[in-house]
């Protein structure tokens, strides 16, 4: 059995960010919106979960983004098309749960506006309404908007500096368009943890009901290790096999915030080594 | 009659300081002429019953003759005829719980070193080669196997099915071979390169070996007997899930499941960090949450990354322990500290989220509880803190619910355990057999290969009766 994975598609989003199309055709059969992989590049490497931003079970492709993060997003970055990821295992974690009615409001912050693609594209599907906000720092690393496009009704950028589209943070746009309105239902956000705790607070304030997917460390991705395990109300779940996508008002920000700077100090020696600046 | 010694002749161990610092092997072996003197302390027993002591019924009394006798090649091809991974089980099987628990000499005198005579067997072999170049069998027959988990069951089912003609193909979830051999047990009591020789020899029997697919997720069941053409599959998936403690403090920074730790260190190598790429906390002060075999290799481990102190904390005595005998002395002699009759209650953390310590309440013993074991009942007012940088729980495990969950009719137990019958591993869904931790629940590498090589006679008897029917009368 053929499990290959091939990138047959590179395109530079960012200075760090790429997108990768890569054909595995075993992974994309059964992918469904809100699942990752887990890859490796290097026999020395670790295995990095990462979401995936499209699939296509006839192409046999899923498509991912990638940000220059660490040492392992660089290597990962540098592949070219023809090359082949060392290991490509998925898709892992649960489907997310999508509404069949209403409108859902899809926010995606910095390289997380790739994960919520896929979202989009199912919501539209069932018939669902879909505004999208998509936020950075400053109009060069806004990304994904025009894809967001395709299966959106409507699509929102907002930058912190104001060089593209609305001046400020997501949720400040969120407020916004909510107050003027719009009337939504659910709402899904992928990006960084400051972002989506935003979010979660936002929409808790509303009464909007929110789902977030959250990036814990992992390392098997199979309910094996327990390394990525999160506080969500009063249970402690495994994000690679409860979640990723987890309720945005029951999520212990506090405690994620802190186990994703585990490895901080190895981290940082690992980028000093490989000459990478962080 | 053979003069008897009433000890089993030693084998050599690194130096106890020295090992804490290294992550080669520990107990070096015998040496021919140790084996030897060892081989001849067994008395040829009419009806050697320490055999039965072995789950996959080893041919002891025989092979140990031959060691006497100097016939080693001899004795591997005796050892081969029941078990394919003896270098793996000489080192790992709790022997005394099972055949040298069976051996006739003892009361008198300890048992013969039945598993020292293993290894040493097995690592002869594999120095010196066994004689004749194993020649791959013919995959003749048109029935395929899907086996799911490359650990000690999937590996003997493998090893059966193929030399029976099956074309056989082994899915692993992981990015290497062999389970819990890969990822759980360390380097020092189980070199990986043992575990790469026998994957070696499978693949030179034509096993097919597929890695990062999970069953469930990647394909299902149903899509290996529908799509893929299987007809019929093993199900070793393990116990896969961490049992955590569930009280507070539970999610701070350094407190590890063994999984986690173990894999970290065994699978990801993150001891050699950065040559390789995954981290681990370095500790000063462990505490290791457990008594059993994954307890020892945690709390070793943690002394090998540079702890200082090292504890295993267990709420019952030492009486109670699950760890094999051997285990727990070279962790004694490592310096590993025993809290027994110690309870955790909460872990204390700083501002930064970091554990720093481990709230505990000592307990006696009571009553017999379900288990036959006495329970641990807290003595009020004794409550004390230990300080700790570095926590690993080691209660044992869950099963993987992947499998259960995507699979239509495979009934599970109120454990989440798949329910296997014991004599063949056929489970409520036909065609699909289950064998090792994934039915029983955390138990040992030896195990889960009888189980897996009852599973092969039974998947083989099946595709039989299968082709059978097939047939145009």
């Amino acid at each position: 059995m053929d499990t290959t994975a091939r990138i047959i598609e590179k395109r530079d989003l960012t200075d760090v960010t790429k997108l990768f199309v890569v054909h595995a055709p075993l992974v994309a059969r059964n992918a469904a919106p809100g699942q990752f992989v887990i890859i490796r590049v290097t026999e020395t490497g670790e295995r990095i979960p990462i979401s995936i931003t499209d699939f296509s079970r006839d192409e046999g492709t899923i498509t991912i983004v990638v940000q220059q993060v660490g040492r392992t997003s660089a290597l990962v970055c540098a592949l070219e098309v023809g090359e082949t990821f060392l290991d490509f295992a998925g898709p892992l974690g649960l489907e997310v749960p999508l509404p069949f009615e209403g409108h859902a409001v899809l926010v995606g912050g910095g390289f997380g506006t790739g994960a919520v693609f896929p979202l989009a594209r199912e919501l539209r599907r069932r018939g669902v309404r879909v505004s999208s906000i998509v936020g950075a720092r400053t109009r060069e690393l806004v990304i994904l908007d025009d894809l967001l496009a395709t299966e959106s009704d409507e699509v929102h950028v907002c930058t912190n500096d104001g060089s593209l589209g609305y001046r400020g943070f997501v949720t400040g746009r969120l407020e916004e368009l909510a107050d003027a309105g719009a009337g939504f239902t659910h709402c899904f956000a992928v990006g960084p943890m400051p972002m989506m705790r935003a979010v979660a607070d936002t929409t808790r304030r509303r009464g909007l009901p929110a789902m977030v997917s959250l990036d814990p460390l992992m390392v098997d991705g199979t309910g094996m290790c327990g390394g990525c395990r999160v506080s969500v109300g009063s249970k402690s779940l495994f994000a690679c096999v409860h979640g990723p996508f987890f309720d945005a008002h029951e999520v212990d920000f506090d405690e994620a915030d802190a186990r994703l700077m585990t490895y901080k100090k190895q981290e940082d020696l690992a980028c000093e080594m490989a000459g990478l600046g962080r | 009659m053979p003069i008897v010694y009433p000890h089993k002749t030693e084998m050599p161990c690194r130096d106890p300081e020295q090992r804490r610092h290294s992550w080669d092997e520990v107990a070096e072996g015998y040496t021919v002429e140790r084996a030897i003197a060892e081989a001849r302390r067994c008395l040829n027993c009419q009806d050697p019953v320490c055999e039965q002591g072995c789950p996959v019924n080893v041919p002891i009394r025989d092979f140990v003759r031959n060691v006497a006798v100097g016939d080693f090649a001899g004795a591997a091809a005796t050892i081969r005829r029941r078990n394919l991974l003896p270098a793996i089980c000489g080192r790992v099987c709790p022997v005394e719980h099972q055949c040298e628990s069976r051996c006739i000499l003892l009361g008198r005198q300890e048992p013969v070193g039945i598993g020292r005579l293993e290894r040493f067997v097995a690592d002869w072999e594999r120095e010196h080669g066994s004689g004749g170049e194993t020649t791959a069998p013919d995959l003749w027959r048109d029935q395929k196997i899907a086996i799911i988990g490359s650990g000690p069951a999937g590996l003997t089912v493998a090893s059966d099915l193929a030399q029976l003609g099956y074309p056989v193909t082994i899915f692993e979830a992981l990015h290497a071979y062999g389970g819990v051999l890969r990822y759980g047990i360390p380097q020092y009591r189980l070199p990986k390169e043992i575990v790469d020789e026998d994957v070696a020899h499978l693949t030179a029997l034509g096993v097919e070996f597929v890695r990062n697919v999970i069953i469930g997720k990647t394909v299902t069941i149903d899509q290996l007997f529908d799509e893929l053409g299987y007809s019929a599959v093993f199900v070793g998936t393990g116990a896969g899930s961490p049992v955590f403690l569930n009280i507070p403090g539970e999610n701070l920074k350094g407190i590890y499941s063994a999984n986690e730790f173990l894999t970290r260190v065994n699978l990801m190598r993150a001891y050699s960090f950065p040559e390789y790429d995954t981290p681990i906390q370095r500790p000063r002060r462990a505490a290791v949450i457990g008594a059993g075999d994954t307890a020892m290799d945690a709390v070793r481990c943690s002394i090998r990354l540079g702890a200082d102190e090292a504890h295993i904390v267990y709420r019952r005595s030492e009486q109670e322990k699950g760890a094999r005998a051997e285990d727990y002395e070279r962790a004694r002699d490592e310096g590993v500290i025993f809290d027994w009759l110690t309870l955790p209650k909460r872990f204390i953390g700083d501002e930064n989220g970091w554990v720093t310590g481990l709230e505990c309440i000592r307990t006696e013993l009571g009553e017999p509880d379900a288990s036959g074991r006495r329970r641990p009942v807290p003595v009020p007012g004794s409550e004390f803190t230990m300080d700790t940088d570095l926590v690993v729980i080691a209660l044992g495990t869950n099963p993987n619910p992947l499998v259960p969950q995507t699979t239509y009719g495979l009934e599970v137990d109120g454990h989440g355990c798949i329910v296997a019958d014991p004599a063949t591993g056929a489970t409520s869904r036909p065609g699909v057999y289950a064998g090792g931790d994934i039915v029983t629940g955390a138990a040992t590498v030896i195990l889960a290969m009888g189980a897996g090589r009852r599973a092969a006679t039974a998947i083989h008897e099946h595709l039989q009766e299968e082709a059978t029917a097939k047939q145009p009368t």
